[in-house]
Formats: structure tokens, C-alpha cells, sequence
């Protein structure tokens, strides 16, 4: 005799991380200037800029603590089109993820962009951030970038 | 040192959604599997190690009902990785080398099915400067597909190759999720779905188990005809900054592979752990691999993949073909992260 | 400048998931029978130990379980502790008794809510017996059982 098929119960649930996170005082400093409107790095001591501001060199693991301004603009490195959002995406409509090396760094960003559509995009576009009017001293505070 | 080699190795059915069966239930059959084809019991597994991630299943400690597929009593020596289960086997060797186990138990599970699996792969990435982004596992490796598309490394055609591949192999892989015959036309004039990857470059979401069992040099011997010997395994990562990366390469995997001895003789047979298809291609160049190593005879993470399961598989799939003797000598590889910021490689030898 | 504000020290990045549960085999049989109103344990074919809930496996002896075994509503009380702080997210009111309570016929404690009796009265070895909620509330869940109470004369 065949085995039954077994009943299936199951039960939906959110589970909510409401983590409030210590940001120490490199990333701290990056979002409290980011809420002036300001996009800072730091400085490696062989001259590297790093945006966000890292607290250590990845190459080095040397403690940053020179903090440069750099601009709210920069290069589009490589980027992948979300036709699709999923839920969790903060733009609900077709957009870029990209990594954006903006003017003075040294290393890319990761953020998004809002071109319209994919054939707007291209590697090496120019890009600017598009700030919140409201900033609160997060990532977010950029909304996105778009195209200059 | 002392030498170690894999002995047996058992997975599940690879599915799309596992049903009723929880993951304990998914457990023990491969356990008993294991266990029984080499003809041991718990009561001969001197130390137990397991991979797996509590935010597939969504509840704290999740990992400890797990157990409940393995004997405890008496109680026994027990670990428990949040990761891959092939860092599980990892750990187990330090106990073989160590001489403080002869006869370790891995396992490795997971149901993605319950979850939102790329929303829950974003929480393994910088909580500060990308979660709140939510930048989830596909769009993050288009962008790697995408940086090795400009780059001119590889092309969209390459990409649907190891596809058609990996299907076309995965047809002789009775556990395997997805298997079939495709051209790589067919297979290119399918949309994009996080462009520059479509969803076929994309590995499956998987729910299912996989066991292993490694021994140290006298056990091995006696309890297997001809057991898969680890003649070097390394481990490697890199930044968790993802811009600071060169996207297009993996340092990580090439030294690790170096440190490992892939390049010391030929190799067979390579299982390469790349739920994207672009991946394999990183990998295989970053490892050396001639043109003449059959990749991914199992079909590889694009035809099943198990989160926490996917690398230990490739250890499994490479050490069955040494134990059947159909292969001499293999390099098994694991990674983790994104974009492949960690690599674990290992070479199996008969 | 037009102020000067607090630097930033901290950031709340809210992380919420959708989830689906599922009971798994054993536990979903043991919630179909309690629907019923019956308790239905897995006796292992190893150590003859009687589990409830069942989990389809012995973890003692690592064999799966599949004989069903119908177990009482009465039991006896293996360890309690009086709880006087409010738990986040749980209705019931404190202070009250939660317990392992050794069901008949089992080898292995569950939890529960013990009432209907003083307190400072409950001890270890303790009779009690399942009060059911009303058959017309019952679900699949082990609150079909509102609490156990003492068994008179215990």
C-alpha cells in the first residue's frame, strides 16, 4: 500500500530584527555627515580613499582615521537591472543596484540608480546622488542616484 | 599530519519544496544512509558536525532540533557551523588531524521554501552600509556577471554553455532538482531576469540534506575499499566591500586552490560550487582547470542547491567518483558570501 | 551652519521576514489528533520510550518513530516554577504555574499551564488532568488543553 500523502499544516509568521546597531565613530561620522549632506571616505595611508568610510583597509587592516570629502557624483562601475522588484526593495518599480565609484574615491559604492529603464544604463555612466529632503543620518539618506 | 579521506556520502532528493517533512525529517534518512553504507552506527561517530543557517528556518537556535535525527545518548561531541557544511567538514578534519577523532559525521540542511531566500542572504552582508539598501543575493551577482561581461572575460553565449551543461549532466543525477536537454539558443532567448542573468544562470531555490563521512587514515581503510584521501584543503576570503573588490576575479579562490595543490597533477574531475553560472567560469579559471576536466558531472549548484548542503555536495559528489573509482584524483570547492568572497578548496585523491 | 546636532551613534535597521511554517510529519499527525481531542504520542522501537509531542524521531536513539501510541490527559508534575514576569506577546497573567508534567504512559515531559489551585500548593509529584477548552474552540494546538488542574485528592 501506497503511503498516504501526509496532511500539511502550516502557519505563516513575520519575524522582526528591531536591532538598534552601534555604529562606532568612522561609520558614525560617515552617516552624521551624510545627513549635512555631505559624502565623506577615509584615507589609507598609501593614499587610497575609501567611500563609505572604512574603518580599516581591507589590503592593510591599518585603522583609518583621515577622513576625506568627496563628491555626490561618480562613475557607474557595473550595475544589474531589478525588472522585478521583491518586496523588500526600496524602489517598487524597475531599477539599477550599481556600484558607483564617485569623484575623489578610490573604491566603488553600492547603491541604486534610477535610469527609467535598463537601455538608459551602461557601465561608466555619470551619476548623482539624489538626497532626501528629510535626512536622518543613514545610507538611505541617499534616495538614489540618477543619471547627470 | 595525520592523513584523513571522505569514506561516504548520502544526499536527498533535491526539491523545489520538501512538503510536510521538516528538516529533522530531512535529516535522518541521509544519517542512517550514511551510516549504513559504511557500515557504522552513532555509537562509532566519534565527533558530529553540522552546517546550517537559523534564518531559513526563521527561529533562533534552529539548528539544535536538528539534532534530533542523530543519537545522543550516551551524549556525544557535537559542533554546529552557520555556514556551509563543507566548513562543517572543515572543522571535522581539525578533530582527525588533531587525533582527538577517527570517525567524523557532517551533515548539511536546509528548506529555503519557507522564507524569502534573497531577501534572507542580504542579512549576511555590511548591516550599516548595504542591508538598508536591501541589495539581495541575484542583483549582487549581476553585478559581477555584468563587470565580466564588460570586461570582455565572458560572454552572455559562455554563460548559457555551462547552463546547457550542467542540465544536460544533471540528467544522469537521479537527486538532481532541474536536469534536461536545452540549447544554448533556446536557452539565450529566454528574458532576463536580474539582467544581465536570466533566471537559468541562477541556481534553484532547494530544499533537501546531505551527510558525509570522514575518518582518519586507519578507519578509512578499514572501513572503505577505496576511500577519497584529502591530500589539501585551504580556506580564504576576502572584503566584505564589495566595491573595493575586483569583481571579475577571485584572489580568494586562486590561493586557496594554490595553497590547496590543485595544479600539483592532473585532475579528473572538479566540483565547483557557483549557484551562478558566470561563476563557474571565475572558478575554473582562477583554479587552473584545463579544458579537459569534466566540471560539475553532478550538475553542479544550477541543478540543486541546498543552501548549507550546496558545498558540502561537491565534496560528496567528488569523493563518490574517487570511491567508485571512476576518477583519480578531484578538487572539491565550496564559497560562501557574495560575489564569492569566501572559497574553500580541497583536492581528493584516491 | 543653522545647528549644531548630536552626532550619529547608532542606527535601527529593521529587518522583517515572511515566513511559512511547516509542522512536519509527527507533529502534524499529533495536532490533527488533538483537533479530536486525543493525545497521540510515537512510541520508539528502540528504548520503548513514548514521546508527546512526537517529533517522527527518537533523539536519544537517532531511529525514527511511527508507532502511534494514545496517550491519558492526566499525568503527574516533574518540575514547576511560579512566573511573576509578564512575557512580551503572552495573554496570560501573572503569576501563574508553568510546569513539565509527565503525561501516563510517556517518558518525557511536556509544558503546560497548571490552575485552578493555589499557587503556593502546586508541588513536584503532583496529580493533575487536562481542562479542555470548550470542543466547539478546539484547533490545531495544543492550547485545546486551556490547563491542567489537580486531580482530586492529590
Amino acid at each position: 500500500m501506497a503511503e498516504p500523502t501526509p496532511e500539511l499544516l502550516t502557519k505563516s509568521f513575520e519575524l522582526g530584527y528591531t536591532y538598534t546597531r552601534s555604529t562606532g565613530p568612522v561609520i558614525g561620522h560617515f552617516l552624521s555627515e551624510l545627513r549635512e549632506g555631505r559624502i565623506v571616505g577615509t584615507r589609507t595611508s598609501d593614499g587610497r580613499v575609501l567611500v563609505p568610510a572604512a574603518e580599516y583597509d581591507p589590503v592593510s587592516a591599518e585603522a583609518l582615521t583621515e577622513f576625506v570629502n568627496v563628491g555626490d557624483e561618480g562613475v557607474v562601475t557595473t550595475w544589474s537591472w531589478v525588472v522585478d522588484p521583491i518586496s523588500h526593495h526600496l524602489m517598487q518599480k524597475p531599477f539599477a543596484f550599481a556600484l558607483i565609484q564617485l569623484d575623489g574615491a578610490d573604491v566603488a559604492m553600492l547603491h541604486m540608480v534610477d535610469a527609467g529603464s535598463e537601455s538608459a544604463m551602461r557601465s561608466g555612466m555619470r551619476v548623482r546622488a539624489r538626497w532626501a529632503a528629510e535626512r536622518r543620518g543613514s545610507i538611505t539618506d541617499i534616495i538614489c542616484f540618477e543619471p547627470t | 599530519m595525520r592523513e584523513a579521506a571522505i569514506i561516504g556520502y548520502t544526499q536527498s532528493a533535491q526539491r523545489r519544496y520538501a512538503g510536510a517533512a521538516n528538516e529533522s525529517e530531512l535529516i535522518m534518512p541521509v544519517v542512517r544512509e550514511v551510516m549504513q553504507s559504511v557500515g557504522v552506527s552513532q555509537k562509532d561517530i566519534d565527533f558530529t558536525c553540522s552546517g546550517s543557517c537559523d534564518y531559513f528556518q526563521g527561529a533562533a537556535f534552529a539548528f539544535v532540533e536538528g539534532l534530533n535525527a542523530v543519537a545522543t545518548a550516551p551524549p556525544i561531541r557535537e559542533s554546529h557551523v552557520e555556514m556551509d557544511a563543507a566548513w562543517a567538514l572543515y572543522e571535522c578534519l581539525l578533530k582527525i588531524w588533531s587525533g582527538e577523532a577517527d570517525l567524523c559525521l557532517v551533515y548539511g540542511f536546509s528548506k529555503s521554501s519557507p522564507g524569502e531566500l534573497r531577501s534572507v542572504l542580504t542579512l549576511q552582508l555590511d548591516p550599516y552600509y548595504q542591508v538598508p539598501l536591501w541589495p539581495d543575493a541575484i542583483s549582487l551577482a549581476a553585478l559581477q556577471a555584468r563587470a565580466m561581461l564588460d570586461a570582455g572575460i565572458i560572454s552572455e553565449r559562455d554563460m548559457a554553455e555551462v547552463v546547457a551543461r550542467s542540465r544536460r549532466a544533471a540528467l544522469a543525477n537521479p537527486k538532481a532538482q532541474l536536469s534536461g536537454e536545452s540549447s544554448v539558443e533556446e536557452l539565450l532567448a529566454q528574458p532576463g531576469f536580474v539582467s544581465p542573468l536570466r533566471r537559468h544562470d541562477c541556481a534553484p531555490i532547494t530544499d533537501g540534506a546531505s551527510a558525509l563521512l570522514v575518518a582518519s587514515a586507519e578507519t578509512a581503510r578499514r572501513l572503505c575499499a577505496r576511500p577519497a584521501w584529502i591530500r589539501g584543503i585551504d580556506h580564504r576570503m576576502e572584503t566584505g566591500m564589495l566595491g573595493a573588490r575586483d569583481l571579475t576575479r577571485s584572489p580568494s579562490a586562486r590561493y586557496a586552490g594554490a595553497r590547496a595543490g590543485v595544479s600539483a597533477g592532473a585532475v579528473d574531475v572538479a566540483e565547483l560550487h557557483a549557484p551562478f553560472s558566470h561563476q563557474e567560469i571565475i572558478l575554473r579559471r582562477e583554479l587552473g582547470l584545463a579544458d579537459g576536466v569534466s566540471i560539475n558531472p553532478s550538475g553542479g549548484a544550477l541543478a540543486g542547491n541546498v543552501m548549507m548542503a550546496a558545498g558540502l555536495d561537491r565534496f560528496g559528489h567528488v569523493a563518490t567518483r574517487i570511491m567508485q573509482g571512476e576518477a583519480g584524483r578531484g578538487v572539491a570547492h565550496a564559497t560562501s558570501g557574495a560575489c564569492l568572497q569566501q572559497n574553500l578548496v580541497a583536492v581528493l585523491e584516491a | 551652519m543653522s545647528e549644531t546636532r548630536e552626532p550619529i551613534t547608532g542606527i535601527e535597521v529593521p529587518i522583517n521576514l515572511q515566513f511559512k511554517f511547516t509542522a512536519g510529519k509527527a507533529l502534524t499527525r499529533f495536532l490533527t489528533s488533538i483537533r479530536e481531542g486525543r493525545i497521540v504520542g510515537q512510541r520508539c522501537p528502540g528504548c520503548n520510550n513514548v514521546y508527546v509531542p512526537p517529533r517522527g524521531m527518537c533523539a536519544a536513539c537517532g531511529i525514527p518513530t511511527e508507532e502511534e501510541v494514545s496517550v491519558s490527559d492526566e499525568g503527574v508534575i516533574e518540575s514547576f516554577t511560579v512566573v511573576h514576569i509578564p512575557i512580551p506577546g503572552n495573554p496570560i497573567k501573572p503569576p501563574f504555574v508553568a510546569a513539565n508534567i509527565l503525561l501516563d504512559g510517556t517518558d518525557m515531559a511536556c509544558l503546560h499551564r497548571v490552575s485552578e489551585v493555589d499557587n503556593a500548593k502546586v508541588h513536584v509529584g503532583m496529580r493533575v488532568k487536562a481542562r479542555w477548552k470548550p470542543r466547539e474552540e478546539w484547533d490545531y494546538t495544543f492550547e485545546n488543553i486551556a490547563w491542567f488542574r489537580p486531580v482530586e485528592g492529590s
